[in-house]
């Protein structure tokens, strides 16, 4: 079945069981592969992406949910909070193997676009769904303090 | 000390590393001596410069280093860099890495002899020679070619910050690259004093942050070929079941499946995607021969581990007389401690793409940890030789060990799927999370007796040791190498060298027989050696009277690397000062892969939860190559052993894996991460392992801080287990 969705600002249409999570479309069908399959049960934050800007676990949305709607993904995510979220990863250098870390970003992206100066209890409350094996989660906190502070300025 | 066990893999042979030397071509070579004379090579027709096998340098000015490790986050990309960069005097800003082709002579890892592989915090320590003096020919090759172009002795030619200049005369290396290609390759070229190192020791920017920040860093899950079929496969409910017949006419009525077949492990699914081969896989009917497989609980297991305790094993160490020392002992203490199995869990599951190619030969992408390894085995299956598996290293999103495993399991399956459908189409063998959590190949469990005497003045004067768990290596091709007398070093390794002076010593083993596949997981037989001994010897301190901290350094007068991380992480950690109400601190201090960590865990209880609020880690890993990965593999080495500590277990019911996915096997997430703050031991040493050492000693160190705030004493893990609520 074709579905059309609106991936990274350009208007795709995809023939692929609607029923078939979003990660996979965009993986296999789209051919966009920075969002990560992590475990497939909502459990890891591995395939975050944005739908119309709020994040969402893209291996348990089917694809036919994100028909006609702004789909987000690590490759396509730009703008202010985006810049300032990704220098200040590269900055602390918070990747280790960095699987984890494109679903780290569009949650922190999300994050600071609704609370843009977070507590360490905001932030352990929107990451918490993000796992990172390697558990950077040190760096992912000063790193989310430092693009705040890059907002603020 | 108990002679005879190494930690980790053997060191290799002088033959061996010379063997590797020469064919790095940084040994042998038709030097004319004294002048860089030229050989009669023409420039290459891509006008790159390849002075050996690990730099190349482009007319781009870019300097490719080739990386025989495998990049699976322990930052091997960036410390393997630095150490060309440095003796190259490069910029580095032009720095680039890549995973090196498979290779057991040219890439091998120098102790483990001719294998190629990534594993016991070993990466910087044994290239640390190698790509310095890899680095170091290309520079003199570079200065030669100056100097020729330039008509001046290469003495007076100098390079800095990949700019080589004499006078006013200045090139690029990119510059240079095509005339250098031409220069003999010198046979010794002289490495830098380490006091002259601008880049080694400086905290430089990982290669990898870009890429991996921005959604372009290609794994092998992300890997494919066209016309490739995504594989999942059907495996045993219990381990050592067989297929006995399967019906796959459901399964292949899923729009998308295009074939279903049998191989060693199971059946194998394939389909054009990963949705439609799972949806395949969800309808497919399997029966199993369970007669052979191992179908106990995890708790029967215990108990079993529980009764062998009871006799005496195999001694891995023995000194003096521990059994009458205990006997004569003023006072004696006698403690267990039981582990579960534990899965690795890497962020990305195991995955591998194989092609086989008309003429028998195969090409394999994958985040490979073992490449010589896994070409033997491939080779085996398909009946060709191993130089005939091309294996093609990609990222690895992480691995902790699972990744290299003697059987190959990942790779061979894909591999066999690629033979069981003949080679049409090229396979992307994908494992599901549940795949991977129920797969096997865990951190053994274990069951430890513990028992240590004092005399009347609080000194320690008898140890017993006894572990009771399976071994990883018996029955591997380590075996001839690795287990000596039925003693696996692995099983023993962090308590067959406890550094603490005692002068009558019992370390003894028992090898149970499970048929649980076990695995090397981050720290090995440290991940529960460390926390027996060093809780064990908390318990030893309080039972004497004294202060854990000080205790220990009574005992560790001979270890000046144990006393100096130790000294340095209590003085960061404020040991002794008052704490705030409600909070503890416990310390531990373990040695793995040749370098010391010692670490303080401050705890407080939050709501009836343990929370481990702020961890100081002190590290001697000799010359830090590059201090912030130092940092960070500590960092993220406490995480997952915090996680594996608080929460992390494998169990059995009737042989079936109780645990599934993230929501029953809990790694550590944001909020229970405490503070880290890590200090590095300034050294002068060669760099010894990070990637592994930094896990040991939290686990201990929290148990510690807990009873030193609650009274209660947790000797098995996890702490979830145990009446503590995490
Ligand atoms: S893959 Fe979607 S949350 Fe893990
Ligand atoms: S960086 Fe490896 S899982 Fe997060």
């Amino acid at each position: 079945m074709a579905i059309s969705l609106v991936l990274n600002g350009r208007t795709v249409t995809l023939d692929v069981d609607p029923e078939m999570p979003l990660l996979w479309a965009i993986r296999e069908a789209a051919g966009l592969t920075g969002t990560k399959f992590g475990c497939g049960q909502a459990q890891c934050g591995a395939c975050t992406v944005h739908i119309e800007g709020a994040p969402v676990r893209s291996c348990s949305v089917p694809v036919s949910e994100a028909a006609n709607r702004a789909v987000t993904t690590i490759e396509g995510v730009q703008g202010k909070v985006a810049q300032a979220v990704q220098a200040a990863w590269q900055k602390l250098d918070v990747v280790q193997c960095g699987y984890c870390q494109s679903g780290q970003i569009m949650s922190a992206v999300a994050l600071l676009t609704s609370t843009p100066k977070p507590s360490d209890e905001d932030i352990d409350g929107a990451m918490q769904g993000n796992l990172c094996r390697c558990a950077t989660y040190h760096r992912i906190r000063a790193a989310i303090h430092t693009a705040a502070k890059t907002l603020e300025a | 000390m108990q002679p005879g066990f190494r930690f980790a893999l053997p060191q290799a042979s002088r033959r061996d590393v010379l063997r590797a030397a020469a064919a790095t071509g940084l040994i042998v070579g038709f030097q004319l001596p004294g002048r860089g004379a030229k050989l009669a090579v023409a420039a290459p027709a891509d006008g790159v410069f390849r002075p050996n096998a690990f730099v190349r340098i482009a007319p781009d000015n870019s300097v490719t280093v080739l990386i025989k490790h495998l990049e699976m986050g322990q930052g091997t990309y960036t410390g393997l860099s630095t150490l060309v960069a440095e003796e190259l005097d490069a910029d580095w800003a032009q720095m680039r890495a890549e995973h090196a082709p498979a290779d057991p002579l040219l890439y091998n890892n120098l102790m483990w002899g001719p294998a190629q592989g990534t594993g016991g915090s070993s990466s910087v320590a044994n290239s640390f020679e190698q790509l310095r003096k890899a680095g170091a020919a290309a520079r003199a090759m570079l200065v030669q070619a100056a100097a020729e172009k330039w008509g001046v002795p290469a003495a007076q030619v100098g390079v800095s910050k990949g700019i080589v200049s004499a006078g006013d005369r200045k090139a690029t290396f990119g510059e240079l690259a095509e005339a250098a290609a031409t220069v003999t390759p010198p046979k010794d070229p002289p490495l830098k004093d380490p006091k002259s190192f601008t880049l080694v020791g400086q905290r430089l920017p990982r290669l990898d942050s870009v890429e991996k920040t921005t959604g372009k860093a290609v794994f092998a899950m992300d890997f494919t070929l066209p016309g490739a079929l995504v594989a999942v496969v059907e495996r045993p409910p219990v381990f050592g079941a067989k297929v006995k017949a399967f019906d796959a006419t459901e399964a292949k009525k899923v729009p998308g499946v295009v074939d279903v077949v049998q191989i060693p492990r199971g059946v194998a699914v394939l389909a054009t995607g990963f949705w439609a081969a799972k949806r395949g896989r969800e309808a497919l009917d399997v029966t199993w021969d369970q007669s052979g497989a191992e179908v106990r609980d995890s708790g029967t297991l215990l108990e079993i581990y529980r009764a062998l305790g009871k006799t005496p094993g195999l001694p891995a160490w023995k000194d003096g007389d521990a059994d009458g020392a205990l006997a004569g002992a003023a006072k004696v203490v006698r403690a267990e401690y039981d582990f579960p199995y534990l899965a690795h869990t890497p962020m990305e599951p195991l995955n591998c793409v194989a092609k086989l190619a008309p003429d028998g030969s195969v090409d394999i992408w994958a985040g490979d940890q073992f490449q010589t390894g896994d070409q033997g085995n491939a080779a085996k299956l398909l009946g060709i030789k191993p130089d005939q598996v091309r294996i093609h290293t990609l990222y690895a999103g992480g691995s902790f060990g699972r990744r290299a495993n003697p059987e190959s399991d990942y790779i061979v399956e894909a591999v066999s799927i690629a033979k069981a459908i003949g080679g049409k189409a090229p396979v992307k063998l994908i494992w599901t999370r549940e795949d991977d959590v129920t797969g096997g190949r865990y951190r053994p469990m274990y069951h430890h007796v513990m028992a240590a005497g004092l005399d009347a003045q609080g000194k320690l004067v008898a140890w017993k040791h006894r572990i009771v768990g399976q071994s990883i290596l018996i029955g591997t091709p380590f075996e001839g190498m690795m287990v000596k007398g039925g003693i696996d070093a692995t099983s023993v390794e962090g308590a067959a060298n406890l550094p603490y002076a005692v002068p009558n010593v019992l370390v003894d083993v028992h090898n149970a027989q499970v048929g649980v596949p076990v695995l090397w997981w981050r720290s090995v037989g440290s991940t529960h050696n460390g926390f027996a001994t060093e809780v064990f010897i908390d318990e030893l301190a309080h039972a004497a009277g004294k202060d854990p901290y000080a205790f220990r350094r009574e005992l560790l007068a001979k270890h000046p690397r144990h006393l100096a991380v130790l000294d340095l992480a209590a003085e960061k950690a404020g040991w002794g000062k008052p704490l705030p109400a409600g909070r503890a601190r416990g310390i531990a201090v373990h040695e793995s892969f040749n370098s010391v960590v010692a670490q303080v865990a401050e705890v407080s209880m939050q709501g009836g939860r343990l929370r481990v609020e702020r961890v100081v880690c002190a590290v001697d890993c000799g010359l830090a190559v590059n201090p912030d990965v130092v940092r960070a593999q500590m960092e993220g080495g406490i995480g997952f052993g915090l996680g594996a500590a608080l929460g992390e277990a494998i169990t059995l019911a009737q042989g079936r894996v109780e645990q599934s996915n993230f929501h029953d096997y809990t790694p550590l997430r944001i909020d229970r991460m405490p503070d880290v703050e890590v200090h590095i031991v300034p050294s002068a040493n060669p760099p010894t392992g990070v990637g592994e050492p930094g896990v040991p000693p939290i686990a201990p160190a929290v148990s510690n801080a807990l009873f030193s705030l609650t009274g209660k004493r947790v000797r098995s893990l996890p702490f979830a287990t145990q009446g503590v609520e995490v």
